[in-house]
C-alpha cells in the first residue's frame, strides 16, 4: 500500500520540472507560472525527491517493510525445522487424489515412495504404525526464501540509495582542452551535495583532458566523442592516461568522472583603444543546437577609453541564406565565424551581484553604432581581426578550442544497490516459479498386499497437480510384490 | 542489399503485415458473430463456420507475424543495427513481441479467445508506427551507442509485449467476471470466453512472466547503464519515475493476487493500471515531458 502511494508521490516530480535535475528549467517553469509557482515550491514540488513528504513515505515504507519481514523470516525459520504437516484423516477431500490396491507389502510401498518422493524434491516424515504407513512430503521451500530474499533486497536496495543520496554528490565542470581540472569545490560549475556530504572528504585528484575528437556523419549526427585525459589521483602521484567517451567513464578513487557534453571555446585578442592586449584567450560558448551554434559572451572591463562587451554567436560552418540569415550548417569546424554584436558602458562587475559568465548585463550597457547610427555586427572569420568604430580598439579572432562538460559524481553504497537488486531479481524470480506443493500417501495392509491412498495439495493454484498424484501412483503401482 | 533498399522493403513487410492482421481481426470477428453455443472457444467448436474463421484467423496472424518480423528484421539491416533505437522502432519490435507471446502461448493452451483483442491491437499499433512515428532509418547517436542497449531495451520490449497480452486477458476477465456477476454469462460478448477463473490464471501467469523481465529492464540494466552514461544509477528522470510507477502497479497487481479481498476484479484493475502507466511512459513521456530519455523520440 505505502510502495503504491510512493508511485503516486512520485508523478509530480515527473511532470513539474526538478531544480536537483533542471534548475533552468525550474526558473522557466517559474516564469510561466507566476501564481501557481510559489504554491508549489512551498509544497516542495521543485525539489519533491528531497521533500519531506517524500522521505516520510519513504521512511514508512522502510519501517513496515521492516516490520513485516523480520516475523516472517522469523515463521519461516521455524516452519523450515518443522516437520511436513501429518497426513489428514480423509485424503479424498483433497483437491487431487487418488488410490489402488497393489500385491507388496506396505512397508515395501511407503520405502519405495519415499524414494520416489526425495528424488522429486520433497522433504518426506514417514510414521509406521499398526501396520499403516503414513507418509507426508512438502517441496517447495524456496518459494517463501525468495519471497523473503526479496523483500530483504528491497530493504537493502532503498537504504543504499538513500546512503548515496545523502553522502553522495553531484556536480559539472566546463573543461577547456589541455586545462586541467582540480577536484576541489571552487572548480565546479555547479556542484549538489548530498544532504550529509562532507566537502573535506573530495578526492584529491587533477584531471587533464589532453584531446578531444568529435565525428560526425554527413547529416551532422554525431558518430563518436572521445576525450584523451591523464589524471593523478593525488597531487604528488604518478600520472595516468586514460580516454574518456559517452557511456564510459573514468573512474578515480571513488569519484566517477562522465563525459555528458562538449562544445566550442573560440580564441579571441581584443586591444583597446591604446593597443593595450585587454583580453587573450579561449571564451566558452554553449551550443544552442545539434549544428552547434552556439552563444557566448565576451567581457572586457579593462579597456581603455570604455570597458567592452561582445554578445553573440559561434558558427562552426557558416552560412548565410541568400535573405542575410546566418546560421550553422554543420557541427564541425569546417567555416568558423563569429557574429558578435558589440557594446560599451559598464559591465556590472564590481557591483558584488555574482553575474553569468554566459550573459551581458545589458542594464547600463548602449550598443556601439557605426557611421549611420545602427548598432554593429561584426561577422569574423577565424583569422581576421576589425577594427571598431570610435578608436574603441580591435578584436581578432585567433583560434578554436573544444571543451568538454565533465560530470563528477560519487556515490557511495552503489555497489549494495547493485548487488540488492540482483538478489532481488533472484528472490523474485523463485517466488513466482517455484511452487510449493505437499503430497501424502496412506498405505494400510490388506489380504496379501496394501491398499494405497495418495492426496496432494498445492498452496499457488497450479494446474499439473493431478498429473503428479497420477504418475505417483503408477510409479508405486510398478512395485513388485 | 543496399540499406535504402532494405529500409523500403521493410516498410511494404510492415504494411502487408499490418493489412493481415487486418484480415485476421475480421475472420474473428466473424467467428465471435457466428458463435452460438456458449463457451465454445476453450476448445474446438462443433460449428464448421465457427471453426473455420476461428482457423482462418490464427493462419492470418501467423501470416501477419512472419511479414512483421521480416520487417523488424529488414529494418535492422537498413539501419545496421539493432532495431529498437526510436519511438517508431520500439513499437513496430514491441508488438512483434507481443504477438509472438501470444502465438507462442497458442501453441501450448486452447486461448484462441485471445486473437480478436489481440489482432486488434497489432494492427493499431502498426497503424499508429507507420502513420505517427515514422523516422527514418539511421544510425544511432552517441549516447545510444552501448551494448546496454541491448540488454535495456530488449528486455523492455518483452515485458512491455507480455504485459500487452496480459492486459488483453484482464480485459476480456473483468468483462466476464461482469456478465457471471450479472448471471448473464452465457449471452452477448462473455459467452464467447471462458469462465473467469481461467482467463485470470493466464493474466497471472503472463504478468507474473513480465514482471520480473520489466524489474530487470527498468530497474537492473536502466540503472547500470544511467550509471555509465549519466553518472548515476537513479536520477528520478521522467522516464525512470513512470517505469518505477508501472513498476510499483504491477507489483501492486501481483500482491493483490496474493491478498484476500483484493483478488479477482480489483487486482485486474491493478493491471491496467499498470498497463496504462507502462504506455504513458512510452508515449506520454516521450512527447510530453523532455528528460534525458528524449533522444529515444520523435
Amino acid at each position: 500500500m505505502l510502495l503504491l502511494l510512493l508511485g503516486i508521490a512520485a508523478v509530480p516530480g515527473s511532470l513539474i520540472p526538478q531544480r536537483r535535475v533542471n534548475p533552468q528549467a525550474v526558473s522557466l517553469w517559474q516564469a510561466d507560472h507566476p501564481t501557481l509557482a510559489p504554491w508549489v515550491d512551498t509544497l516542495g514540488g521543485f525539489n519533491v525527491y528531497g521533500s519531506a513528504w517524500f522521505s516520510a513515505i519513504y521512511l514508512l515504507l522502510m519501517i513496515s517493510l521492516v516490520g513485516c519481514v523480520l516475523p516472517r523470516v522469523r515463521i519461516y525459520a521455524r516452519a523450515l525445522s518443522a516437520k511436513p504437516p501429518s497426513v489428514p484423516r480423509n485424503l479424498s477431500r483433497l483437491p487431487s487424489s487418488g488410490q489402488m490396491r497393489v500385491g507388496a507389502t506396505p512397508e515395501r510401498i511407503a520405502d519405495r515412495a519415499v524414494s520416489i518422493l526425495r528424488r522429486r524434491g520433497y522433504r518426506v516424515v514417514l510414521r509406521r504404525e499398526q501396520g499403516v504407513e503414513e507418509l507426508s512430503a512438502q517441496r517447495g521451500y524456496l518459494r517463501e526464501a525468495g519471497n523473503l530474499l526479496f523483500h530483504l533486497s528491497l530493504i537493502v536496495v532503498l537504504v543504499a540509495f538513500a546512503v548515496g543520496d545523502l553522502f553522495g554528490f553531484r556536480g559539472g565542470a566546463v573543461v577547456l582542452t589541455s586545462q586541467t581540472f582540480a577536484n576541489s569545490r571552487q572548480s565546479y560549475d555547479e556542484f549538489v551535495p548530498g544532504t550529509f556530504f562532507d566537502a573535506d572528504r573530495l578526492d584529491p585528484f587533477l584531471l587533464t583532458v589532453s584531446d578531444f575528437e568529435a565525428s560526425f556523419l554527413p547529416t551532422g549526427q554525431p558518430s563518436e566523442f572521445r576525450a584523451a585525459v591523464s589524471y593523478k589521483s593525488a597531487p604528488d602521484a604518478v600520472s595516468q592516461d586514460s580516454t574518456l567517451e559517452v557511456n564510459d567513464p573514468v573512474d578515480i578513487d571513488s569519484t566517477s568522472i562522465f563525459l555528458v557534453g562538449n562544445g566550442y571555446a573560440p580564441v579571441v585578442t581584443v586591444r583597446d583603444g591604446t593597443g593595450a592586449v585587454v583580453y587573450s584567450g579561449p571564451t566558452v560558448f554553449l551550443p544552442k543546437d545539434t549544428t552547434y551554434a552556439s552563444s557566448g559572451v565576451i567581457k572586457v572591463p579593462d579597456a581603455e577609453p570604455t570597458p567592452l562587451g561582445f554578445d553573440g554567436e559561434f558558427l562552426p560552418t557558416y552560412f548565410e541564406s541568400p535573405q542575410g540569415a546566418v546560421s550553422s550548417q554543420f557541427p564541425d569546424i569546417l567555416a568558423p565565424v563569429l557574429s558578435l554584436t558589440v557594446y560599451r558602458g559598464d559591465l556590472g562587475l564590481g557591483s558584488g551581484v555574482p553575474q553569468s559568465v554566459y550573459r551581458l548585463d545589458k542594464s547600463s550597457l548602449d550598443p556601439v553604432v557605426d557611421d549611420s547610427g545602427a548598432p554593429i555586427t561584426l561577422t569574423l572569420p577565424l583569422g581576421r581581426a576589425r577594427r571598431l568604430p570610435g578608436g574603441l580598439g580591435t578584436i581578432r579572432f585567433d583560434s578554436v578550442q573544444r571543451w568538454t562538460k565533465l560530470q563528477i559524481s560519487s556515490t557511495p553504497a552503489e555497489p549494495w544497490a547493485l548487488g540488492g537488486s540482483v538478489l532481488g531479481m533472484l528472490g523474485l524470480t523463485m517466488s513466482l516459479y517455484v511452487r510449493p506443493r505437499r503430497m501424502w500417501v496412506r498405505v494400510q495392509g490388506v489380504d496379501a498386499g496394501s491398499a494405497v491412498q495418495v492426496g496432494g495439495l498445492d498452496r499457488a493454484g497450479g494446474r499439473d497437480l493431478d498429473r503428479a498424484v497420477e504418475q505417483l501412483i503408477r510409479d508405486l503401482t510398478e512395485v513388485q510384490a | 542489399m543496399n540499406p535504402a533498399g532494405n529500409a523500403e522493403l521493410s516498410n511494404v513487410a510492415v504494411m502487408l503485415a499490418a493489412v493481415l492482421y487486418t484480415l485476421a481481426f475480421l475472420a474473428h470477428v466473424a467467428e465471435w458473430s457466428l458463435t452460438r453455443e456458449p463457451s465454445t472457444m476453450m476448445r474446438s467448436s462443433s460449428d464448421r463456420r465457427v471453426e473455420f474463421f476461428g482457423r482462418l484467423g490464427i493462419s492470418l496472424t501467423c501470416f501477419a507475424f512472419v511479414f512483421h518480423v521480416g520487417g523488424v528484421a529488414l529494418r535492422g539491416a537498413a539501419a545496421g543495427r539493432v532495431p529498437w533505437g526510436n519511438m517508431y522502432e520500439f513499437t513496430l519490435t514491441g508488438s512483434a513481441a507481443a504477438v509472438g507471446i501470444y502465438l507462442l502461448l497458442l501453441r501450448l493452451r486452447p486461448i484462441r479467445w485471445l486473437g480478436l483483442p489481440m489482432t486488434l491491437v497489432a494492427m493499431v499499433m502498426l497503424m499508429l508506427a507507420v502513420l505517427v512515428l515514422d523516422v527514418p532509418a539511421g544510425p544511432l547517436v552517441p549516447a545510444l551507442q552501448s551494448y546496454w542497449l541491448y540488454i535495456h531495451v530488449s528486455a523492455a520490449l518483452l515485458a512491455t509485449g507480455a504485459f500487452t497480452v496480459g492486459a488483453l486477458a484482464s480485459v476480456l476477465f473483468l468483462v466476464r467476471r461482469r456478465a457471471e456477476e450479472r448471471g448473464a454469462a452465457n449471452s452477448g460478448l462473455s459467452a464467447r470466453l471462458p469462465d473467469s477463473e481461467t482467463i485470470d490464471r493466464y493474466a497471472g501467469r503472463l504478468h507474473a512472466f513480465a514482471f520480473p523481465v520489466w524489474t530487470f529492464a527498468a530497474l537492473v540494466a536502466g540503472p547500470i547503464w544511467a550509471r555509465y552514461a549519466w553518472g548515476r544509477y537513479w536520477g528520478w528522470d521522467p522516464k525512470e519515475v513512470w517505469a518505477f510507477i508501472t513498476w510499483v502497479a504491477y507489483a501492486g497487481y501481483l500482491h493483490a493476487r496474493a491478498t484476500a479481498g483484493w483478488r479477482g476484479s480489483r487486482a485486474a484493475v491493478l493491471a491496467l493500471v499498470g498497463f496504462a502507466t507502462l504506455w504513458f511512459n512510452f508515449i506520454g513521456v516521450n512527447f510530453f515531458i523532455s528528460g534525458l530519455h528524449s533522444y529515444a523520440g520523435k
